[in-house]
């Protein structure tokens, strides 16, 4: 067992790990932060995807223990004082989910993808996308989520510095 | 008034717990002391099991229990059984051998369980797993379903001769014949229909406990069908009482038809709850779901059309062999008759079909409904037909169809195999998507294409589907062991508001938001007011569940019903508050009205009154205002529609690109126009799938080849453009709602227009057939062979 500590949607969190407890473990098994969901076993469907450090990262693929003093953003964190995140808000808008299961994935990843590109193509967000999949939607309106979410978010941006 | 009524687009009342990762999936539920199971599956396709040695899992400190199918024999209990008999042409039931959930004697396809270990950590039990021994004699297997048919073909079941479980036939033969022999020309077509896997995104799972003081269980589990499940392993597998057994579904990451069955693995971690005292508990990982969820499709298929030389189609016959892998799920035997022959004639008027469908076994994982189930290789055969037909005698495709389509004005139409269509209009829905991505604009833009070296081409297909599972009486006379009917329960509570219940199951589908706008334009009232619930057995009295697109047409249809016994039971309460003759009391807007006069009484005063009875109508009426209903259907319903299809391929690599799709389909009333468009994107993206990428890949042996994310493709957003969905509604006429259904339309329209523009794409290369999916490698490898044909002309 190692002991780590690190920051988990603004908590210290301070536990025992094996050395081969995923990251994906330690939010769902120790942590009962069950948003974060497992589709599959070699890293491609993207419904565990979270924040380290602000940069988006499957949670299947990283060992608890490296993640000494980072600090970690998942789904249940990116809502902020009860106020959902423009992203997730455009989900709601545009119907860009069914089921459910996939969405915590492709929201944090597609958060990440407007930090790095603030306002993408629609074939830049279906690129992007590669690492999610979703079995519901069809991935039509995710896209449209995505783009609706990027005109938002500059369209707050513009009226904010006026 | 309603602002949230039906036909509005109202935002979903369920997303905000998803998208906060608040949903609760059952991996996601701990029962404390919880164990865990891990299942000993066969490597082997088919193997005899001569013992099982479990000294070195069971020494393990924290392993709690090693049980195989010795053990379940023991406890004479009994089998996954199959929800439907098929007769074969000579009157003889399908053969339908036991299924027990973990295999006692000979294991019969790759991932068949033999043994679960149970333990106290997952790893654990995972570790013990892997101590177990099993003695295996490997066997001779038919991996495929080509081979499975063949002469020598290892024989799966011993009383299953030539693998054949039924021969089943529909249709008058000798009408078929006499049409055939008035035809100019008999245009032949041999197709298979690629066998496919659901790949909800959420994997199975299971959480079983047994209480000892009550002598009763809780099933948490990944079901479209909570009822359904309870009553098969109350009635057939473990025989608990209905009363001793709950079983939860509680949020479901997607169905596509996989979720319907009892499984081995919920049944397992059931009986074993109470063997070692503590709750137990399983989650798929993808690979074994690969290996154990049902697959779906799986045909192989001969047929002859009839047809006039002024393209009059006459007459169909069709031969199918259908893969119903090592046993019989529950609609295994459903699905390749009477979910797909019936719609063999498509949306043509023909005189006669004839369907002859031999169900084989195979030594793979069980084959059983996924979404569209049947309909879809109706669809594919129908409409690869019709292209051919066009072909061959040189008639425009769309002209051809237009021919030989009913017309709007022919409903009712009896069809000659069983069903009778109640509304429609096909060319409408023909010329929706014909205008939606502009055909008369096409061969302009092929040129453009061809100019770029590319191969552009265009595929229409129609369709009909049988829908809305199912009127009782009918499915019980071709052979289904259950009804399928649906229940509702309209709670109205003192203050007015309102909880349904419901024995449908949503597991995307959006039910929480849709149900509750059919009660809040009946009531007059917002739906926020109104909560649905579903999916456990102890909070709705019965229910069969989601599937069929069968949810809003029979389960909505019972909402419906219920709601009306609520706004009558209402209308006598609020007669006598307002001193008038019930007769003479309107209900609208959510009030009750004097006619004539001025005199109201809101909804909410009335239900009040009902649960403070002080002024009231006592010998007349009992206080309260809940009512409940069951609805059965009178008919199947009908959704149909178009859908095109334009690719672009690449000669030099073969890859496919969908570049654009029109879908327009007629699924009846429209309740909720955002839920259904997600609907339809969705069925689109699993239809093109299936005709471009994916395919459940077996060995002659029965080893699965595409058995993780890594070789079974699954479809990508960026392999997608945006989809033109548009509709042209006519309303079923014989449900309270309107509705047809829309979960499965687009993967049961769309897949023949992929592969017609696939094949309308390379008709300069000389290609004349490929077969789904139409992978790149598949692709490039006809083209090739079409210029070496060409060269050695």
């Amino acid at each position: 067992m190692s002991r780590v500590s690190l920051e988990v949607n603004g908590a210290s969190v301070d536990v025992e790990v094996q050395p081969n407890t995923l990251l994906v473990q330690l939010l769902r098994e120790k942590l009962d932060l069950t948003g974060t969901h497992v589709g599959c076993d070699t890293s491609q469907c993207g419904a565990c995807v979270v924040h380290v450090n602000g940069q988006s990262v499957k949670s299947c693929s990283v060992l608890a223990v490296e993640l000494e003093g980072a600090k970690v953003t998942t789904i249940e964190g990116l809502a902020q004082g009860g106020e959902l995140h423009p992203m997730q808000q455009a989900f709601h808008e545009e119907h860009g989910l069914q089921c459910g299961y996939c969405t915590p994935g492709v929201v944090m990843s597609t958060v990440d993808l407007l930090k790095r590109n603030e306002s993408p193509t629609e074939g830049e967000v279906r690129e992007w996308l590669e690492g999610n999949i979703c079995r519901c939607t069809g991935y039509h309106n995710i896209v449209k989520a995505v783009l609706s979410c990027a005109d938002k978010m500059k369209a707050g941006d513009a009226s904010a510095a006026e | 008034m309603s602002n949230t009524g039906i036909g509005k687009r109202v935002k979903r009342k369920e997303d905000r717990r998803f998208l906060t990762g608040k949903g609760r999936y059952t991996d996601d539920i701990n029962l404390p002391r919880q164990a865990f199971a891990h299942f000993v599956r066969s490597p082997h396709a088919c193997a005899k099991i001569n013992g099982i040695d479990a000294s070195e899992a069971l020494s393990q400190d924290g392993v709690l229990g090693v049980y195989t199918g010795a053990d379940w024999v023991a406890d004479q209990l009994g089998g996954l059984p199959c929800g439907w008999l098929v007769k074969s042409k000579n009157g003889a039931d399908q053969v339908e051998p036991p299924h027990l959930p973990l295999a006692p004697e000979v294991a019969r396809h790759v991932g068949d369980p033999v043994a679960v270990v149970i333990a106290r950590t997952k790893e654990l039990a995972k570790e013990a797993a892997s101590m177990v021994e099993v003695d295996y004699d490997d066997m001779p297997a038919s991996g495929t379903l080509a081979k499975a048919i063949t002469p020598d073909a290892p024989q799966v079941w011993p009383d299953a001769s030539g693998n054949v479980s039924f021969d089943w036939e529909v249709g008058d033969e000798a009408a078929q014949q006499a049409a055939f022999a008035e035809a100019d020309r008999i245009v032949e077509i041999e197709v298979t229909n690629n066998r496919v896997i659901p790949n909800a995104m959420e994997p199975r799972a299971a959480v079983a406990s047994y209480d000892p003081n009550a002598d009763s269980y809780t099933l948490y589990t990944t079901s479209q069908n909570p009822h359904l499940i309870r009553l098969l392993l109350s009635a057939f597998v473990m025989q608990i009482p209905e009363h001793k057994l709950q079983v939860i579904a509680p949020d479901v990451g997607g169905g596509f038809g996989s979720k319907i069955y009892p499984y081995s693995e919920e049944v397992v971690c059931t009986w074993t709850s109470k063997k070692v005292g503590v709750p137990v508990k399983w989650t798929a990982d993808r690979s074994e779901a690969f290996m154990s969820d049902a697959h779906g499709r799986g045909h192989i298929t001969k047929a002859q059309m009839a047809v006039k030389n002024d393209g009059t189609m006459l007459a169909f016959r069709v031969e199918t062999y259908a893969d119903l892998g090592a046993y019989l799920s529950t609609f295994a035997t459903a699905t390749p008759t009477y979910l797909y022959a019936p719609l063999l004639c498509g949306i043509y008027k023909m005189k006669a079909v004839y369907a002859n469908v031999k169900g084989i076994f195979t030594h793979t994982v069980p084959v059983d409904a996924y979404r569209g189930a049947g309909r879809p290789e109706a669809t594919y055969l129908v409409e690869r037909m019709v292209d051919k037909v066009a072909g061959e005698l040189g008639i425009d495709r769309i002209e051809l169809r237009r021919k030989n389509m009913i017309q709007k004005d022919e409903f009712p139409y009896q069809t000659p195999l069983i069903f009778q269509f109640d509304t429609g209009d096909f060319e409408a829905c023909l010329d929706t998507a014909l205008e939606a991505i502009d055909f008369a604009g096409f061969e302009a833009r092929r040129a453009e294409a061809a100019s770029r070296g590319m191969l552009r081409g265009i595929g229409v297909s129609t369709y009909v589907e049988a829908c809305g599972l199912a009127p009782s009486a009918a499915a019980g006379a071709l052979g289904a062991r259950a009804g399928l009917y649906e229940s509702a329960i309209i709670r109205v509570h003192p203050t007015g508001s309102v909880t349904v219940f419901t024995g449908t199951h949503s597991h995307g589908q959006g039910h929480e938001t849709a149900f509750a706008q059919i009660v809040a334009e009946k009531l007059g009232m917002e739906v926020d007011n109104i909560t649905v619930e579903h999916g456990d057995t102890e909070k709705i009295s019965f229910g069969m569940g989601s599937y069929g697109s069968r949810s809003l047409a029979v389960g909505g249809s019972a909402i419906s019903k219920a709601t009306d016994k609520v706004i009558e039971k209402g209308r006598k309460i609020a007669a006598h508050l307002l001193e008038a003759s019930a007769d003479d009391i309107d209900f609208e807007g959510g009030e009750y009205k004097v006619k004539g006069t001025d005199k109201v009484l809101p909804f909410g005063a009335v239900a009040f009154t009902a649960y403070v009875p002080h002024n009231y109508p006592h010998e007349e009426l009992e206080p309260g205002l809940e009512e409940s209903a069951f609805y059965d259907p009178a008919n199947f319903t009908f959704p149909g529609g178009c859908h095109i299809t334009e690719v672009e391929i690449d000669p030099e690599t073969g890859v496919v690109k969908v570049v654009d799709v029109a879908a327009a389909d007629d699924i009846g009333t429209v309740i909720n126009p955002m839920i259904v468009d997600g609907q339809v994107h969705g069925g689109l993206v699993q239809g093109i799938g299936q005709a471009l990428y994916e395919e459940a890949v077996y060995d002659d042996d029965g080893q699965l080849k595409s058995g993780t994310y890594m070789n079974y493709t699954m479809p990508r957003a960026a392999d997608f453009p945006m989809f033109k969905v548009g509709f042209h509604v006519t309303a079923c006429t014989h449900n309270p709602l309107g509705s047809k259904g829309v979960g499965e339309v687009g993967s049961i329209g769309v897949p023949p227009s992929v592969i017609n523009a696939v094949l309308d794409a390379l008709k300069p290369t000389g290609v004349t057939d490929i077969s789904m999916p139409a992978t790149a490698q598949k692709v490039w490898r006809a083209i090739q062979e079409a210029k070496a044909a060409q060269a050695a002309e």
